[in-house]
């Protein structure tokens, strides 16, 4: 399980991975902590950088896939990226202020 | 090596296109030379090598590289590693460029400054282009190009890839940089960028689309409406599966004319050559060896064609990438990758088609995977065989009042090739590949957009070309060879048996039947399956010779009623199990065989495919020979 940190406004943050789709937030964190695919923790952390997730940037989950809820298409800033809920879970997001 | 800065038109300069996925960078190389590019290999790899020739307005002549789409230089796979080396200069057959030009999609920079970030590292002159420029400019983008070149430190320039006179600005603006920039090249001092680099990277590109850029509040709704429907978890699928039935009745039915057109010329061409010329070896082997060597490759053609037209015009249009979304957790599940269903689905038609398809899928293992299950989906050829086997053998009764036994054996045969196929990439992913596993799925989804007719046509003419170049050669030399094997040696004089039962190819039957007779098999059998390797459905053809039918395809009829006073229930059974799995297919191998760029898996294929047959068909004959078929 990712570790949770708490933001300074408050609010704790959330794997995108769990997130349900329509939720809009602000990155706070990528870490990664488990292998996935194969790919060791640091390459998987790169390919999430080298497609625009860094802390900061604004996420919202479009669309999810039929099947449990996989895999996740995510607006991220200008561009949408489409990815599996299981490489999202290393990115750490803060809900938008309702 | 640098390329001394003069103007002089014996000196062609070398340019290089970079650029990430999606930024319109081959629709704007296509655009910049034309048709005067080649495309070919990197020697040693499979990777696509794109070239062309452009005249400067100031009468330059450039060579202009399309390098493989990437979001950095770190190398992850081997197109990658070849946009990485040619940068850096370190590929001996290549050149490295006098200029490398960063392609970027004006509407969404993020990603292509980061990259621009790095590039700049490698001390390379270095510019960058703009592209859709006007579907920026038509969303209200503005793009203050003067201060993104000033906080960038290098030459921008705007470019409309898709539009007439879309690349002039492009093109002065090369004549500029060559005059000034190109002397000196800076230091290099790029390396594979850490976390921490990637990230003070992408925050300076954000810092300066702050600074340069003004997005307009109201973004682009045309992508986000139309992906409401095509993404949709229902809606989306139903689409799908409505454009998928398109393009698979397109592929199986709008080619039949033009293939049928084909085939009749060939055969006629085939016929005018049988009495242009005197009896004998030489009219044998030019109408069985090459006429109808030739012509079994061409045929394809039609189809190939209108497979590419569709998977070009879908990517253009940037639906492939939501297709694989949609498809990931299906495909996912098999172990294999959510662009694997176009090919797949076009290896019902014809695994030729289907096993050049698998180019959409970036990740080799994936794409190996692909290729190596294609075959076993039912593809066109194997139907007459079916429908032979079937009507000779199977009663035309109704089972549970309503359905047709022979629809229901059909159906059984499309599904035994579906499951094999999907069984075997479970296997593959999860006791071949155990090591290394599918890389996570991680994909751009562009904004909608119209396809340039032009572009996709030079992608089809392409296509079509590589095919008729590549796989022509090595098909036409195993259809020579399957002739050899059914022409020789020639029949003694004053024989009565057909000519082919004389032939290596019924010493090869004779041969083998101690090995197939275990599956039911019996020696004439084995020999319709020597020519059967031309194509499936010559087995037929071949059978009726064997068996001394006069009249050829056109006899099926005659050669099922022959059949079926000739085998057991048991031994059909087993023939038609056989043709689910056999690698039946010389053209198929041929093409598995360029696609990998390796004898080797042409030969995994062909192995396990021939286990699986022999297994299968074994247990077949004797399953029904206990039931009594025998």
């Amino acid at each position: 399980m990712s570790e949770r940190r708490q933001p300074p406004n408050g609010h704790a943050s959330l794997p995108l991975g769990q997130a349900p789709c329509g939720f809009r937030g602000r990155i706070d964190a990528i870490t990664v902590s488990q292998e996935s695919g194969g790919l060791p923790v640091g390459e998987i952390e790169n390919r999430l950088l080298e497609l625009g997730f860094v802390e900061g940037a604004h996420v919202e989950i479009l669309h999810e896939g039929a099947f449990a809820r996989d895999p996740i298409a995510v607006r991220l800033n200008n561009a949408t990226i489409a990815l599996r809920r299981r490489e999202a879970m290393a990115i750490l997001a803060t809900a938008d202020q309702a | 090596m640098t390329t001394v800065a003069t103007t002089g038109p014996a000196t062609p300069w070398h340019f290089a296109l970079v650029g990430t996925p999606n930024s319109g960078k081959t629709a704007l190389f296509n655009a910049l030379t034309g048709s005067r590019q080649k495309v070919a290999n990197y020697p040693g790899v499979t990777v696509e090598r794109k070239a062309g020739l452009l005249l400067t307005p100031a009468g330059r002549s450039v060579n202009l590289i399309d390098l493989p789409g990437t979001y950095s230089l770190r190398g992850r796979s081997p197109d990658e590693e070849i946009t990485r080396d040619v940068v850096l200069g370190r590929v001996a057959s290549e050149t490295t460029p006098d200029l490398v030009m960063c392609v970027a999609d004006a509407t969404n920079l993020r990603l292509s400054l980061r990259l621009v970030i790095e590039l700049k590292r490698v001390g390379r002159p270095l510019m960058l282009v703009l592209n859709m420029f006007d579907i920026a400019q038509r969303r209200g983008i503005t793009i203050d190009l003067e201060r993104m070149s000033a906080e960038l430190g290098i030459p921008v320039v705007t470019a409309v890839a898709v539009r007439r006179n879309g690349t002039g600005d492009l093109l002065r603006r090369m004549d500029e940089v060559a005059d000034s920039h190109l002397a000196a090249p800076g230091e290099n001092t790029w390396h594979p960028p850490s976390a921490s680099e990637l990230r003070a990277a992408q925050r300076e590109a954000d810092r300066i689309i702050a600074a340069a850029v003004s997005m307009p509040s109201r973004p682009d709704t045309l992508t986000a409406r139309l992906d409401a429907v095509l993404l949709h978890p229902v809606a989306g699928l139903v689409v799908l599966l409505a454009l998928l039935f398109v393009m698979f009745q397109a592929v199986f039915s709008w080619a039949k004319p033009l293939m049928d057109v084909i085939q009749a010329g060939f055969d006629t061409l085939g016929v005018l050559a049988h009495d242009a010329l005197p009896e004998g070896l030489l009219q044998s082997f030019i109408q069985n060896g090459v006429i109808s060597g030739v012509g079994s490759v061409i045929v394809f053609l039609p189809q190939i064609l209108i497979l590419f037209l569709f998977i070009l015009l879908l990517e253009d249009l940037g639906y492939m990438a939501r297709a694989a979304f949609l498809m990931d957790k299906i495909m996912g599940s098999a172990g294999l990758h959510g662009r694997a269903f176009i090919p797949l689905l076009s290896s019902f038609a014809c695994a030729i088609p289907g096993i050049m398809a698998t180019r959409v899928i970036d990740n080799r293992r994936d794409r190996l995977t692909t290729i190596l299950v294609a075959p076993l989906m039912t593809c066109s050829a194997r139907i007459p065989v079916y429908t032979l086997i079937i009507s000779a053998f199977i009663p035309a009764r109704h089972v549970w009042g309503f359905v047709n036994l022979q629809g229901l054996v059909m159906f059984g045969l499309y599904g035994a090739g579906i499951a094999s196929a999907l069984g075997v990439s479970f296997v593959a992913k999860h006791f071949v590949w155990r090591e290394h596993e599918t890389p996570p799925f991680m994909l751009e989804l562009p904004d909608y957009k119209l396809p340039r007719l032009r572009s996709v046509a030079m992608g089809v003419y392409q296509r079509a070309k590589m095919f008729l170049h590549r796989a022509g050669t090595t098909i036409f030399s195993m259809m020579v060879l399957i002739w050899f094997l059914a022409s020789f040696p020639r029949p003694p004089a004053g024989a009565t048996d057909p000519a082919i039962n004389y032939s290596l190819a019924a010493m090869i039957g004779h041969a083998l039947e101690p090995v197939l007779s275990p599956v039911g098999f019996n020696w004439q059998i084995n020999v319709a399956l020597i020519p059967g390797m031309a194509a499936r459905e010559v087995a037929v053809a071949a059978l009726g010779t064997v068996y001394a039918i006069e009249g050829g395809k056109e006899a099926a009829a005659q050669i099922g009623e022959a059949l079926a006073g000739k085998w057991s229930l048991a031994t059909a059974l087993a023939v038609l199990v056989w043709y689910i799995f056999a690698p039946q297919c010389a053209s198929t191998l041929a093409v598995i065989k360029r696609e990998t760029g390796s004898w080797k898996w042409m030969v995994v294929t062909f192995a396990y495919m021939l286990a699986l047959a022999y297994l299968a068909s074994f247990i077949t004959f004797h399953v029904a020979v206990a039931m009594g078929a025998g």
